[in-house]
């Protein structure tokens, strides 16, 4: 991807919290990226890192209480998306900037047919009539590959399988030709010949449509396969960012170190035991004050306890959030 | 669907007809004379007269039968009769009141108009203001509106209507003098000042009831809403930029009404069964009162038939809420 394209997407500052019982969670710390046209940006990051959280909030999609976008500025067609009336964000919420869910088995709307919720973005957005509205839906299911797709439009979700569901909310997410499609981990409750089928789809879609993708995943061997650039959370923050390339190269956080060990090598002699990252991330119940890793790091000194560390460039558009100079390449453990 | 319906419908026979024994066998049980209320200067055998024209020296198999011919086979054919002019049962003997010297069914038809004017709408208006409060209780959780619907529905559903009842006679018609505290049957609506009438003697008892079912299908449209707000439904539905409005009232309403609706067609029966309470209270003479006059003044047949009646009444009403069910509910299939 040419690197001096405007971005169609660019966060900055993002901080999200939210209000329980035990106190404010701070799930998402300043955090900031630009997704360019066209591209693919993967978001890695262990359970509770704050992916689903920071992109839910670009487009208010967090139940409020108890979520708080605190601060931060989101730009997307000129316009800060944190700063528009209700009306006007839902004019963009699955209109210029689609979704997609991890559960396709929950997601859809288990009463109304896979039709109707196909149709609803298109007359929502596009004010398209019910039988335009319906031929172009049929084109979408026949896009996403269901067979049959003029016929199926008259089905319930519970008709369709794991797999195909996902499909279906493919489409309904590329419904209005969103110019960025957010994935949060769209192939996890999948089993894995789906998966496969899936990547095999949305990188289709996005040779045959050009829109930028977000792709949240655990899995970096799906990153490997699709994204153009990475970007690694931890604890809320973003912890390194870089061209998929370099990330697999030269990584330059220990977190991303350490999550790159877990992936087994499927040509190692015998896989040895399968790699985990000792502890736990911390419970945010404050901004972090100090680097949030530190008590998981073979590389931490003073400094990390006292300072958390920024975002600083490590190379052509890589950047780190680290105090320690890791070398080039991979090979240096970490512990 | 629809073979699953003759087919629940041809189960419902022989229920009935044990339902149907059962109750002759307890009424057959209980102790109690249908004669005890005449005078005690009746000589011996003309009391013994008076039980074989009651046929009561008949064994008790003989006399149950030739209740169960009457029930199934002359009545319909009685009201057929009523319908067409024809005469299929004439001559035949009916089902007769002890107490009234009349048929039965003669009895319940002009008891029934007072029961449904009275206990009927107050369910249609209990139904009516239950749903809507549901919903914005549901949607508006811990809202000062919520917490009052539901304190006044805790305190709907645990006093009893016959309490309520009293409190609404001595303060609206004892004290404040606005409604009549008697339920007049003899008035009969020939013009607007009898319709107004009508009205006013009907807002007590309505008001009583009505506030009791409401208390209930509130609290079940509540938590119906409640379990399906937090579906990922719901957040696809906001991720495709639909209205808050068409979210709640289309995609959450539907799916909670499923449950909700089948507890209204369940609770249809004690529109006659359960009001019993409020007719004596409000000396409405319906036939709840119908029933407990019959029971006090020993009259069998009347008992046995209400009984059976309600019975009847119970088993249909449980059938049409499975079959709405399976309209509302696409994931339901019945055969
Ligand atoms: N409704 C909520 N109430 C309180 N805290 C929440 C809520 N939702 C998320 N969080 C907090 O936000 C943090 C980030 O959650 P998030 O769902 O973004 O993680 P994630 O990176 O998407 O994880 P996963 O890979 O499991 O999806 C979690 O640690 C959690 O504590
Ligand atoms: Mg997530």
């Amino acid at each position: 991807m040419p690197d001096g394209a405007a971005p169609v997407l660019a966060v900055s500052g993002l901080k999200t919290v939210f209000r329980t019982r035990g106190g404010e969670i701070h799930a998402v710390n300043d955090v900031g990226f630009r997704l360019r046209p066209g591209e693919l940006l993967g978001v890695v990051g262990e359970s509770g890192s704050g992916k689903s959280v920071t992109m839910m909030s670009l487009l208010g999609l967090l139940p409020s209480p108890p979520a708080e976008v605190r601060a931060g500025v989101v730009l997307f067609d000129g316009r800060d998306l944190l700063k528009l009336a209700p009306e006007e964000l839902r004019g963009v919420r699955g209109g210029g900037i689609g979704f997609i869910f991890q559960d396709p088995m929950t997601s859809l709307n288990p009463v109304f047919t896979v039709g109707f919720q196909i149709m609803e973005p298109l007359r929502r957005h596009m004010g398209l009539d019910r039988r335009r509205a319906a031929a172009r839906a049929a084109e979408l299911l026949d896009l996403v590959g269901i067979p049959d797709a003029r016929a199926r439009l008259a089905d319930f979700p519970h008709q369709f399988s794991g797999g195909m569901r996902q499909r279906v909310m493919i489409a309904i997410a590329l419904a209005c030709d969103p110019r960025v499609l957010i994935a949060d981990e769209p192939t996890t409750a999948l089993d894995v010949t789906i998966q496969a089928q899936i990547l095999e789809l949305v990188r289709d879609l996005r040779r045959k449509l050009g829109m930028a993708i977000i792709w949240i995943t655990h899995d970096l061997g799906v990153i490997a396969g699709i994204a153009d650039r990475v970007m690694v959370m931890y604890a809320g923050q973003v912890v390194e960012e870089a061209p998929v390339a370099a990330v697999f190269a030269n990584p330059r956080h220990p977190y991303t170190r350490a999550l790159l060990e877990t992936i087994p090598h499927v040509r190692g002699q015998r896989a040895p035991r399968l790699k985990v990252i000792e502890g736990q991330p911390p419970i945010l119940l404050a901004a972090p004050a100090a680097c949030p890793f530190r008590a998981r790091c073979a590389h931490a000194m003073p400094r990390c306890a006292a300072e958390n560390p920024a975002l600083r460039a490590a190379g052509t558009g890589h950047a780190v959030a680290c105090h320690w100079d890791a070398p080039a390449g991979r090979e240096a453990r970490h512990g | 669907m629809l073979t699953y319906t003759l087919r629940r419908l041809l189960t419902a026979v022989p229920t009935l007809i044990f339902i149907s024994f059962v109750i002759f066998l307890l009424l057959e049980l209980a102790p109690g004379d249908p004669l005890a209320d005449q005078p005690l200067t009746i000589p011996a055998e003309v009391r013994e007269r008076m039980r074989t024209a009651m046929g009561l020296d008949a064994p008790a198999h003989v006399r149950y039968w030739k209740w169960l011919v009457q029930f199934v086979w002359i009545e319909p054919q009685v009201i057929l009769d009523g319908w067409l002019g024809t005469g299929l049962a004439a001559g035949e003997e009916r089902i007769l009141s002890w107490q009234f010297r009349a048929p039965v069914f003669d009895i319940i038809w002009q008891r029934i108009p007072q029961t449904l004017n009275v206990v009927g709408i107050a369910y249609l208006v209990g139904v009516g203001i239950a749903l809507p409060i549901g919903i914005v209780s549901a949607y508006r959780q811990y809202s000062w509106f919520d917490q009052i619907g539901t304190f006044v529905s805790m305190v709907g559903f645990s006093v009893p209507t016959f309490f309520t009842g009293v409190l609404f006679i001595v303060i609206f018609s004892v004290k404040l003098g606005w409604f009549p505290s008697i339920y007049d049957t003899t008035l009969r609506v020939t013009d607007w000042s009898s319709f107004l009438r009508q009205v006013s003697q009907m807002i007590m008892p309505v008001a009583v009831l009505a506030l009791y079912n409401a208390a209930q299908i509130s609290r079940f449209m509540r938590s119906s809403m409640l379990d399906n707000l937090n579906q990922d439904y719901v957040r696809t539905a906001r991720a495709k930029g639909m209205a808050e409005g068409t979210v709640v009232l289309v995609h959450v309403l539907r799916n909670s009404l499923i449950p909700v609706v089948t507890v209204i067609a369940l609770g249809v029966p004690t529109i006659f069964a359960g009001a019993i309470i409020t007719e004596q209270v409000f000396k409405v003479n319906g036939l709840g009162q119908l029933l407990i006059t019959a029971i006090q003044a020993n009259d069998l047949p009347m008992v046995q038939t209400l009984a059976f009646v309600f019975a009847g009444l119970i088993i249909t009403f449980n059938l049409v809420a499975d079959v709405i069910y399976g309209i509302l509910d696409p994931r339901i299939r019945y055969d």
